[in-house]
């Protein structure tokens, strides 16, 4: 049973990520959208975290959220996938649930 | 597949408006069925016909009411969530004594047990909210 987690919360002001990163299962993928893309990028509290959790899991940002808050594709984690609307489309319909971390 | 939408927030106020909405139009354009888009808690103001933005902004409240013209939507609100924040339609006018009405004509107000039964009848249910 795989399921995408989606969260839209920058880690800096909510705990949406971290309750997300706590209960994730190997198979499980996450995308990062609205302010949630700033858990995203290098060099942040939360980067070392989001880099472990790139050994187990993918990691998706929405790329057009990204680039509204002013960030190009290169400050991203390493490891970081981007996609648009129609690749969180994708997503959604590549996995069994999605689980909103609001 | 068959995806089922439900919106927390309110237009222009906070992005999951927006992002439903691009979901939404997305997932059509691949080919996929949206089944229900369901409008809860502040995202009953989605429905408003009395919406003008500056004419430079986008029009929220219409550009659902196109897509769902077009692909024939069911656009609900949540009927408890509408009346406590002065979501009115012809019949909830009449049943509560109220002068006006404000729902735009391509969306309907129904109960909760229309979210439940989407769940149930759709492959995915997405949440956009705060």
């Amino acid at each position: 049973m795989s399921i995408l987690h989606t969260v839209n919360k920058s880690p800096f002001e909510k705990t949406a990520l971290a309750a997300c990163l706590n209960h994730i299962t190997p198979d499980a993928t996450i995308l990062l959208f609205e302010d949630g893309v700033y858990g995203a990028l290098q060099g942040s509290q939360i980067a070392a975290h989001m880099q472990q959790t790139l050994t187990t899991n993918k990691i998706y940002v929405l790329g057009a959220d990204l680039k509204a808050r002013g960030f190009d594709t290169d400050r991203l984690i390493p490891g970081m996938a981007v996609v648009e609307y129609d690749g969180f489309v994708e997503l959604v319909a590549q996995h069994d649930k999605v689980q909103a971390w609001l | 597949m068959k995806f089922a939408i439900q919106i927390n927030e309110g237009p222009y106020q906070h992005q999951s408006a927006d992002s439903a909405y691009f979901f939404t139009k997305a997932a059509l354009a691949q080919g996929h069925e949206i089944f229900r888009v369901f409008f809860y808690h502040d995202g009953v103001n989605n429905a408003t016909r009395l919406t003008t933005p500056p004419q430079d902004d986008r029009h929220i409240v219409n550009r659902w009411a196109e897509l769902a013209e077009q692909y024939n939507l069911d656009l609900v609100v949540c009927v408890a969530a509408a009346q406590r924040r002065g979501m009115v339609d012809e019949g909830e006018a009449k049943r509560n004594g109220k002068d006006a009405t404000n729902i735009h004509p391509r969306f309907r107000i129904s109960g909760l047990g229309q979210l439940v039964e989407a769940a149930i009848q759709a492959d995915r249910l997405i949440v956009f909210g705060d």
